[in-house]
């Protein structure tokens, strides 16, 4: 019955370290609690009432929830593209890199699956998704593929994540046969799903705005953007608060890698707009109505040229060495990256994909109270999952977590060890 | 050029009155003028007035185009009314019947063979169902209108109507 | 503990656990809500009178609910004159009487765009809102849109759940009781012809059609999509659409495709016929044609 009582021991052991921190942990998870709370009281108002509590209408019938369930994706797949440079340049600590990585996956794929949750009219049917009681339309459906992908993905991430884990509380190395492997296979999968998710629009020939093959390459750029800008401040949040190590010159680099990433954003973004601007087609209103609106229409024009400012001033960051190697400069570029990114993949992607309409009408959608709110609850419920998680992985990795130390609750003794574990990312 | 034959076949077919179906019509409907059932509601006489020869049997038939005092003062002629009076179509011995520019007479359930004499193209889409309302059932018997239950045959062009009111427009946010 | 010990309790556990989801799957698939083409039926039987039994006690009146399947030979296809329409929205309120449709929220399968006769069809510079108080307007035509019964349905493909499908006669539907209400199809659709129920569907008991199809105007619950369905109802007992029967200008024509005598099948070989955006091969059994 060992395995018993050790996993009695581990779990006993997380609740501890999840119920001890500084003032500050304390502060962010009310703050986190509080808005989980606000956005699940707007949802029931959404489901007693109807999508009807929304800005989304029949002519724009996607909007903020679906353009946060993309940008998540970009987030989710391009934290685990991330280990290829921990391969590629052969970091000491890449163990515990993947496992970040894999953690904020993790956190991503829930809170995609829960956009989509919220976004849909009949929640209380989605187990017509799931075969054998319901069914899944694959592979003739893109959707059902995302389906598909996203939960594979998510599953590889969780088994790697707490496998090496607990292999690691155990005092045991992660079993190499299962683990190389299952990362090996989550970087294809990391690009995978943001391929199909990008098709699940692209292939759409009635948004002319979406049905430009360059979507795919284009999401797979500006992941690459976001997804490491919030890993970033992550790992000097961990480094300042842990004893976790990260040399700078990994973040340069990786901030180097971004720098090139934006580019190829940048470039794509130019590539299709030059497309569109000069042969100057009936599909032009879709990208004019995102840059410059049509007529009165212009609700999302600020957007758009924010986005656009957000990413070359991050482009511009991270391309020169001195303010990349600059900390503050630095971490002014994941802002204005994830800041950018957030805007164009968001409102940018979905909302003009819809505006004009199919038969022309132009209906000028942003959201309402309640989808804020809502999605507000779903990014505070998804820091939540990934705080938790932070909170019992450092320990382990850093080897002050463990089931095999003299302790018997698992815990070492020295309460600085403690205090030190990844308190909050919100300071 | 084309047009302009379809219409000289289609106006001699009317012509002919049981003359052969129009050749380019190979709707069922079509099928020999003397045989075919089409089935129609009662031709739209204005309350009172018909049998018209309940007045007009006793009376000299008066050919003078003029404007009419008496009776049918209601009337207003826009249809090609140059070149029209009351009697190119009503049949001036028995006002009970219409026409045609042969001098055959039609009956008012028939008023279409006489619409059809300048109007062939409009006839044959008529008879195939492409002009005009129908009714009924697409598998089995249609029901046909007559040209005239649409088109007041002295003023023919089709009147105006007041639309029904326009869609709302999409608002934002919440309906309670 | 022994290593047999161990190897017996697994299997126990697996036992019990594959026993409950068998029983759970069983329960599921056999009683659970299903697919409406998927049922077998006479549960489809028993459910039709159940939704009969609700939808007469909502309504205050006989409901009747008819699964008539699709006639065999029948392909079914549209045409509208666009040379005739003047744009009275007639077709639209009669649709929605006779499909049910939600008074509030506002649902309207039809829409009835006015176009420039200078421009052309351009959907650009359409306008769904004109309200002048005699239409047809100068300068003006009027391309009334629903939904185009494509053969190369770009929204049956994307559905997630196989929730809308096409039948036989050509018809798309849905399965109100299947969808889930994701809205890909909507995005999908080239014609804007699916609408979303975004609230409670409001119609009241006086103007409720007690003529109903399974697969057509019955009442739609809140969060699912809805579209024409050729009035599936009427169609299917060989009468013609509710929009067909009250056009004032007689636009509107319909029939059996694959019925050489059909007046469809004469407005596609004498008439100049168009469809809507041809380019994205969507192959719409819904045609557009100028008479004169």
């Amino acid at each position: 019955m060992n395995t018993i009582r050790l996993f009695t021991r581990f779990t006993r052991g997380s609740v501890d370290l999840i119920g001890q921190g500084p003032r500050s942990y304390w502060a962010w998870l009310v703050f986190l609690l509080l808005l989980i709370v606000s956005g699940a009281l707007a949802y029931s108002s959404q489901v007693t009432t109807g999508l009807a509590v929304t800005a989304m209408r029949d002519q724009v019938s996607w909007g903020f929830y679906i353009g946060n369930f993309t940008f998540l994706v970009g987030v989710a797949a391009a934290a685990v593209i991330l280990v290829i440079p921990a391969y590629v340049y052969d970091w000491k600590p890449i163990r515990e890199i993947v496992i970040y990585g894999e953690l904020l996956a993790i956190s991503a794929i829930v809170m995609c699956l829960l956009f989509v949750l919220v976004d849909i009219g009949r929640p209380d049917r989605f187990w017509h998704l799931l075969p054998p009681f319901g069914r899944l339309n694959f592979p003739q459906s893109i959707l059902a593929w995302d389906v598909l992908v996203l939960n594979i993905y998510f599953l590889i991430n969780f088994t790697v994540a707490t496998h090496i884990l607990y292999r690691a509380f155990n005092g045991k190395h992660y079993v190499k046969r299962l683990v190389v492997p299952m990362v090996l296979l989550s970087i294809p999968m990391a690009v995978g799903i943001h391929t199909v998710t990008a098709f699940l629009y692209n292939g759409l020939a009635a948004r002319p705005y979406w049905n430009s093959s360059i979507l795919a390459p284009q999401f797979l750029a500006s992941a690459f953007c976001s997804g490491p800008a919030i890993l970033l401040v992550v790992l000097q949040l961990l480094r300042k608060f842990t004893r976790f190590e990260i040399r700078d010159e990994a973040i340069h680099k990786i901030a180097e890698l971004m720098a090139y990433a934006m580019f190829l954003n940048l470039f794509l973004h130019g590539a299709e707009a030059f497309k569109e601007y000069y042969s100057n087609t009936e599909h032009l209103l879709f990208t004019r109505y995102w840059y410059s609106g049509l007529g009165e229409h212009r609700t999302l024009v600020p957007f758009a040229w924010s986005a656009v400012a957000l990413n070359v001033i991050a482009f511009g960051l991270f391309i020169v060495p001195k303010t990349r190697r600059n900390l503050i400069t630095l971490n002014v570029g994941c802002l204005a990256t994830y800041a950018g990114v957030y805007i164009e993949k968001g409102m940018g992607l979905i909302i003009p994909g819809l505006t004009p309409d199919a038969l022309g009408e132009i209906y000028e959608y942003y959201p309402t109270l309640t989808e804020l709110r809502v999605a507000a609850g779903i990014f505070a419920l998804g820091f939540l999952i990934f705080t938790l998680m932070l909170k019992v992985a450092v320990p382990i990795s850093l080897g002050e977590f463990s089931g095999v130390s003299r302790n018997s609750g698992g815990i070492q003794s020295e309460p600085e060890a403690r205090d030190r574990a990844y308190a909050s990312p919100a300071t | 050029m084309r047009l302009a034959l379809l219409m000289v076949v289609g106006g001699m077919v009317s012509l002919g009155g049981d003359g052969q179906k129009p050749p380019a019509a190979s709707a069922k409907p079509a099928a020999a003028g003397a045989t075919e059932h089409l089935e129609v509601p009662p031709p739209p006489f204005t309350e009172g007035l018909f049998p018209c020869s309940g007045c007009h049997a006793g009376m000299t038939a008066n050919r003078t185009r003029r404007t009419l005092k008496e009776m049918h003062d209601d009337i207003v002629l826009k249809h090609d009314e140059q070149h029209r009076w009351c009697l190119d179509c009503h049949d001036a011995a028995d006002r009970d019947w219409l026409h045609l520019a042969s001098g055959e007479r039609v009956p008012f359930e028939e008023s279409y063979r006489l619409c059809g004499q300048c109007h062939g193209e409009k006839l044959r889409d008529w008879r195939a169902g492409v002009h005009g309302r129908r009714t009924g059932s697409w598998s089995g018997t249609k029901k046909y209108l007559l040209c005239a239950h649409c088109h007041n045959p002295h003023q023919p062009r089709f009147h105006a109507l007041a639309p029904k009111p326009a869609p709302v427009r999409p608002s934002r946010g919440a309906r309670q | 503990m022994s290593v047999e010990e161990q190897e017996g309790q697994v299997t126990r556990r697996m036992f019990t656990t594959g026993a409950a989801a068998g029983v759970a799957t069983f329960i599921m698939t056999a009683c659970g809500p299903k697919r409406l083409h998927e049922m077998p039926r006479e549960r489809l039987r028993s459910a039709m009178r159940e939704m009969e039994r609700e939808y007469s006690a909502r309504a205050g009146k006989g409901v009747t609910v008819s699964d008539t399947p699709a006639l065999p030979g029948v392909e079914f296809a549209y045409a509208l004159d666009i040379s005739r329409c003047i744009g009275c929205r007639r077709c639209v309120y009669a649709c929605v009487d006779e499909n049910n449709q939600s008074r509030d929220p506002q649902v309207h399968w039809i829409r009835v765009l006015s176009m420039d006769k200078e421009k052309g069809v351009s959907f650009a510079e359409s306008n769904p809102y004109y309200n002048p108080a005699e239409v047809p307007e100068e300068g003006k035509f009027y391309v009334p849109v629903a939904c185009q019964q494509c053969r190369n349905a770009p929204c049956t493909k994307v559905c997630p759940t196989g929730a809308t499908w096409t039948e036989p006669d050509g018809i798309v539907v849905i399965d109100y009781d299947w969808c889930i209400g994701c809205r890909y199809c909507m995005a999908a659709c080239p014609y804007g012809a699916r609408h979303f129920n975004w609230a409670e569907p409001v119609i009241p008991k006086d103007v409720v059609n007690g003529e109903m199809h399974v697969l057509g105007n019955r009442p739609r619950p809140k969060g699912v999509v809805e579209k024409c369905t050729f009035c599936i109802q009427r169609t299917r007992q060989g009468r013609y659409p509710a929009c067909v029967e009250v056009c004032p200008v007689g636009a509107r024509k319909f029939g059996n495709l694959l019925d050489k005598d059909s007046e469809i099948r004469y407005i596609i070989e004498h008439k100049r016929v168009l469809v809507l955006k041809e380019e994205l091969h969507t192959v719409p059994r819904f045609f557009y044609f100028y008479a004169t």
